[in-house]
């Protein structure tokens, strides 16, 4: 239990912040049980709409429902474009790392990286090398981390620059609360997010192969069993665009084609939610039905735009996480405006004999693990689950980082016994292409159970609305 | 269009078509049943018929023996082991439109979404008095699920291959409808025009719900001839053979394209027979002879479809 932490709504002294006056005043005066009436609603109104998702594992259960909290979180303009400038730094080095990393590698050159550390990452792909990608753009959608730790203090939890997902939850989040609570939006003036999908439009049609004019874009999933494949089909209809899976599309002549009613379409933009290893059997798993045989051909011969491109795991990796703030300095010759957490990395012998020590108080991840599956919270976790994880991080250190367990911020929530603060995150999604782009929200996610601060879906994590105020 | 979207909004509506149709020859086994029928084993006699018109009496038999009420209801409305229940035409359209979520409305998906949800909580069994509630019910969805599509969908290809699967699946349903009347129920030439008669064309006729289309135009006794000129010729007739190739032959016009050439000629072919026929000449030929071949026809056109625009072929024609 964390006793100590950023309150989002109400300053140390008790009193109401500023941004949130109006949502409180409008709170206090509801009648009671309206906002468990209106909650029962949201409900109903997500289950009718299908927005479900799949937890890996649980078979009794194939659509559930991401809890939704009808309490939204709220940000002040000026904060908000703090925040803003710092997470375009960040996808601005990030993207000219990958860059760097598959062309001359000047990062390695001038020290500030060791060759070990990214040619021997799994998830450097040596396909990729000299190969060039419009705007030099790799990672077109970015799904950036946040957690809050003190007014001003925001830490980079994760860079998350493969396939990320949620958006469409910020945006399902922003159109039920406004079908909720008109009165809230006539009042205030709330920064839109609605025109994500054609935010998300343009940056694809700016990742097209040069001299194609009218670009073909898709989106490509894997199927209607994965995990967000409801998100995967509403981008594509809010985009317009067709909805593909691998046996869709096959290749000709280095070209890429989708099978339709008229005969066979040329494709020039794959927006695919399919990871690096499973979207061409010929180069990556062999065993892959998800994917089109001789993708990467025709992607590296230049003739279709992937987005996000191939290899750009190595980036958002964990170990590589670390030397994000140094590559903002070296790419960009400019100092981070966003923090890292601070990070242990247990292939260090220092490191390692101090988390070894402290397990109890931090927080272990795996450097591959994602979505807050196979990680150890120490301050939850009983002395068993410490002694069995104790274990696996001896069997293999380089596998592990750890960081403290982080005081994340806590927003008023609606939960059993009432109005009462949980811990949040916050995920804003930022899309490259000839400029860099995002809308003024993100999606907050939030730990339902007291004193929680796993905030992950997977783990029973709920989502917010966020909003920015226009000021 | 995408032929695997093409190959899904096809088959959503088929198997909306095909639930609605189910429940309606259930409901008229049922009102059937109410009526006296004096012969040894009427019972199975009677509720073979919807087994067979569904073309499941084998696989039944298999499961459960004779045909009852009860069984026969469970295994075609509820029984998930019956690929042609009524649960498993909701369960597949769901899963038809959740493949294909973006390219219908959401109001579309909603409807959908909202009968299977609705319907897979319903209890195991059926209790007897409601079961004309939960026919009604797969009707009006079924109905709501064509008024949304038709007042929210673009008209465009998509549209076309949601009507076409609709009508392919509602002619071949009248067609089987029709043809185990004339075959199963009447026992003995001797029954031919009895009261017994009288009452079946009757029920048969409110199964596709035309009993009061056909006081209107004829204004006379129900004879085996006109009910079949009815749900076969008469082309103001909305589930007669003919009112459906007239749809199915636009929505292939429609869609066009350079493929398909075959299913256009099919099915043209089947509407000019239709359109040009004269019930005499199915007289003549037999009634379960000229439905025979309608339904080997209609089965064909569906093979041309599938050929033409719903498979997936690696390689560019040039």
């Amino acid at each position: 239990m964390l006793n100590k932490y950023f309150n989002e709504m109400y300053a140390d002294n008790g009193t109401v912040r500023e941004i949130y006056e109006f949502y409180n005043r409008w709170l206090k005066a509801l009648p009671d049980g309206t906002l468990e009436r209106r909650n029962a609603e949201a409900e109903l109104l997500f289950r009718r709409l299908g927005i479900t998702f799949a937890v890996y594992g649980d078979n009794n259960s194939t659509e559930r429902l991401i809890p939704f909290d009808i309490v939204p979180r709220i940000f002040g303009a000026a904060e908000w474009r703090r925040l803003e400038l710092g997470l375009k730094q960040r996808v601005r080095a990030l993207n000219a790392f990958l860059h760097d990393i598959y062309h001359e590698q000047e990062i390695i050159k001038a020290g500030v990286m060791n060759a070990h550390q990214i040619l021997d990452n799994a998830m450097y792909r040596p396909e990729m090398r000299g190969i060039d990608l419009p705007n030099q753009v790799y990672a077109h959608i970015a799904g950036i981390d946040l957690v809050r730790v003190a007014e001003n203090d925001f830490y980079v939890l994760e860079d998350n620059l493969r396939t990320p997902s949620g958006v469409s939850y910020m945006l399902e989040n922003r159109k039920t609360m406004m079908r909720l609570f008109p009165e809230l939006f006539v009042n205030h003036t709330i920064e839109p997010v609605e025109h994500y999908p054609q935010m998300l439009l343009d940056t694809l049609r700016e990742a097209a192969p040069p001299n194609v004019s009218y670009p073909v874009i898709v989106v490509m999933t894997p199927g209607a069993y994965n995990s967000a494949y409801f998100e995967h089909a509403f981008l594509a209809s809010q985009m317009g665009v067709e909805l593909v899976e691998g046996q869709d599309m096959f290749v000709h002549q280095k070209k890429v084609y989708m099978h339709t009613t008229e005969g066979p379409q040329q494709v020039h933009v794959i927006y695919r939610r399919v990871d690096d290893d499973f979207i061409d059997p010929r180069v990556f798993r062999a065993d892959s039905g998800l994917g089109v045989p001789g993708l990467m051909e025709a992607y590296c011969s230049g003739n279709v735009a992937l987005a996000n491109g191939v290899g750009t795991g190595v980036a958002d990796d964990k170990s590589t996480y670390l030397f994000v703030p140094e590559m903002i300095r070296f790419y960009l010759d400019e100092e981070p405006l966003l923090s890292n957490v601070p990070t242990w990395r247990l292939s260090e012998a220092d490191d390692l004999k101090y988390v070894l020590a402290h397990l109890p108080e931090l927080v272990i991840k795996e450097v591959q693990g994602s979505g807050g599956y196979g990680m150890l919270v120490g301050p939850t976790s009983s002395k068993a689950e410490i002694e069995a994880y104790k274990q696996r991080i001896l069997s293999d250190p380089a596998k592990f980082i750890a960081q403290p367990t982080l005081a994340l911020s806590a927003c008023p929530t609606l939960v059993e016994s009432g109005v009462a603060p949980r811990h949040v995150d916050l995920r804003p999604f930022v899309l490259s292409g000839k400029e860099i782009r995002l809308v003024s929200g993100g999606l907050t996610r939030v730990a339902l159970t007291e004193g929680s601060l796993v905030v992950n879906s997977s783990q029973g994590g709920g989502t917010k609305d966020t909003w920015v105020l226009e000021g | 269009m995408l032929s695997r979207t093409a190959e899904n909004l096809f088959w959503m509506a088929r198997h909306i078509e095909r639930a609605e149709n189910t429940a309606r020859v259930l409901d008229v086994a049922h009102r059937t049943s109410l009526l006296p029928l004096d012969i040894e084993g009427s019972e199975a006699y009677l509720w073979y018929a919807p087994l067979n018109i569904t073309g499941c009496a084998i696989s039944y038999e298999v499961k459960h023996g004779l045909a009852r009420a009860d069984m026969v209801t469970h295994y075609m409305a509820l029984d998930a082991e019956n690929p042609a229940s009524i649960y498993n035409c909701l369960w597949l359209a769901r899963e038809n439109a959740r493949a294909v979520r973006g390219a219908i409305t959401s109001e579309m998906w909603e409807v959908i979404n909202d009968t299977w949800l609705e319907f897979s909580r319903l209890p195991q069994q059926l209790d007897y008095e409601k079961l004309q509630d939960f026919f009604d019910w797969v009707k009006n969805r079924s109905h709501l699920f064509r008024g949304v599509t038709l007042g929210t969908i673009l008209k465009d290809v998509g549209l076309s291959f949601i009507k076409l699967g609709t009508f392919l699946e509602r002619a071949d349903n009248t067609a089987r409808i029709l043809d185990v009347k004339y075959h199963i129920l009447l026992p003995s030439v001797h029954d031919v025009g009895g009261a017994a008669d009288y009452y079946q064309w009757g029920s048969l006729l409110k199964s596709v719900s035309a009993f009061e289309a056909y006081r209107k135009i004829y204004r006379d006794v129900i004879s085996p001839r006109r009910v079949s000129e009815l749900l076969i010729l008469r082309d103001d007739m909305p589930r007669s053979l003919h009112a459906c190739m007239n749809e199915v032959e636009a929505a292939l016009i429609d869609i066009n394209g350079t493929s398909g050439q075959e299913a256009r000629r099919l099915a043209g072919e089947q509407h000019a027979a239709l359109h040009f026929g004269r019930i005499e000449d199915a007289f003549d030929q037999g009634l379960h002879e000229y439905l025979t071949d309608f339904l080997k026809n209609t089965a064909l056109l569906g093979k041309e479809i599938r050929n033409a625009y719903l498979s997936r072929h690696d390689t560019i024609l040039s």
